[in-house]
């Protein structure tokens, strides 16, 4: 036989053995009825002709399906052994005789209705009510996700001081005031936690502060305490601008999102 | 927490009460359901897998067991309207469930539609199993194949089920 019809022929035998093993496993049937050994032989006889990937693949599957089957075969037997086994025939033509009647009285006998509670507590309530407060407006929300699209890229002092993110100071001297205010933030224990420093009312104003803080650890003013575990970072002001040219640089990235900064001010409120 | 019900499922795994009452959390729920026989209510373990129990099961299969609260009682035909089911509904869910539990637990919608149509009109056999299907009786797959879900495990004796239906004279 030359090449090509017998490659017709075994796509169609493989074929034939996927539909008829999937057919076996859809509709339940005895999975004995499937003679794994003649497929198997079938499977092999085609398997040194297939060159074409597509071909293979179909292989692949046909001999996928044949494996579900012997799986299904050793389920069927496991099951088989079970205290819980019945003939299914014998079970379906109970149900078919019995009148509704008494089906509906046997179920009585093997049933125990769950006991579940659906009532809202104080708690929830107060939970609920906190959310719709803060929740924001829809036109807002879907202002939203428009910004979300918007690709991340590289922007400059004059373009946030143009968008009024940034005022028009010299940018040091903003730092500097940010120093300040930073030293007399933390405690005793020398530093605060980053969002409580850069948190403010609204989410423009954080994103200001996030940017401006960015810089005071770049240069410096300040240092960055992370604790991994607890995922906590804090701000601890150092006394004059350290330089850093003899540390080994390197990069934070402290993620500064709408949610985030929600979240925070919920904290805050509780 | 064995009461509430989260994401439309009631019942509290063993590492949670682990985590709020500590490692002793299996005597407290013995303690519990024995408060509970009281109220005519018992708690019902149901362990991963095939849910049957174990002979002794160890800490790490309780861990990972579900418990519920359940009637402890059976209930009679008298019963049955105020749990709110007529009786050719509760008749449809026997009949749905013994057929999925008599294939080895997995059975096609279309053949058990067909048993079902033999004592119920189309309509109310489709209105019946999307009840089931939602109340967590039944499961669904892509391939239209339906398996017994999460509330027929926790709230009937299957193999009583079997049982009873084979010793009922016809």
């Amino acid at each position: 036989m030359s090449n090509k019809p017998r490659r017709r022929l075994a796509q169609e035998e493989l074929r034939r053995i996927i539909e008829f093993c999937r057919s076996v496993e859809n509709k339940g049937l005895n999975p004995f009825l499937v003679n794994v050994e003649d497929l198997i032989s079938v499977i092999r006889e085609y398997f040194p002709g297939l060159k074409n990937p597509e071909d293979l693949s179909l292989d692949a599957e046909a001999l996928n399906q044949v494996a579900s089957i012997i799986k299904m075969q050793s389920e069927w037997v496991k099951r088989r052994a079970t205290s819980l086994y019945r003939d299914p025939f014998l079970i379906e033509e109970k149900l078919r005789s019995l009148p509704t009647r008494d089906l509906a009285e046997v179920f009585l006998k093997t049933w125990h209705p769950t006991v579940e509670l659906e009532q809202i507590t104080i708690g929830s309530l107060k939970t609920a009510m906190k959310y719709w407060e803060s929740l924001a407006p829809l036109s807002e929300r879907w202002r939203e996700e428009e910004l979300i699209k918007v690709k991340a890229g590289m922007t400059t002092r004059e373009e946030l001081i143009k968008q009024g993110i940034l005022r028009d100071e010299t940018f040091l001297s903003e730092i500097e005031k940010l120093w300040r205010e930073l030293k007399e933030a933390v405690g005793a224990e020398g530093k605060i936690d980053y969002w409580d420093f850069v948190g403010a009312e609204s989410y423009g104003e954080t994103l200001r502060r996030a940017y401006l803080t960015s810089f005071l650890v770049t240069y410096g003013y300040a240092t960055l305490e992370i604790q991994p575990l607890e995922e906590k970072i804090f701000l601890k002001p150092n006394e004059t601008p350290v330089s850093k040219t003899d540390a080994q640089p390197f990069s934070f990235p402290i993620p500064v999102n709408y949610e985030r900064w929600r979240q925070w001010r919920e904290q805050r409120e509780e | 927490m064995i009461f509430y019900k989260r994401h439309r499922e009631p019942g509290v795994k063993g590492w949670e009460l682990r985590r709020r009452l500590g490692s002793d959390y299996p005597k407290v729920l013995q303690l519990l359901d024995e408060y509970l026989g009281n109220l005519g209510l018992t708690i019902k373990t149901v362990f991963e897998e095939d849910g049957s129990a174990p002979e002794n099961p160890t800490i790490d299969q309780l861990d990972k067991a579900k418990f519920y609260v359940t009637l402890r009682e059976e209930l009679s035909l008298g019963d049955m309207k105020l749990v709110g089911w007529r009786i050719d509904d509760l008749a449809g869910l026997a009949v749905s469930l013994a057929y999925i539990i008599s294939k080895g637990g997995k059975a096609p919608r279309k053949d058990l539609e067909g048993l079902l149509r033999t004592k119920l009109p189309g309509w109310r056999v489709d209105m019946n199993l999307n009840r089931y299907l939602r109340l967590g009786y039944l499961i669904e797959d892509e391939n239209e194949q339906l398996y017994l879900g999460w509330r027929a495990r926790v709230e009937v004796d299957q193999k009583k089920l079997i049982e009873l239906l084979l010793e009922q004279e016809t």
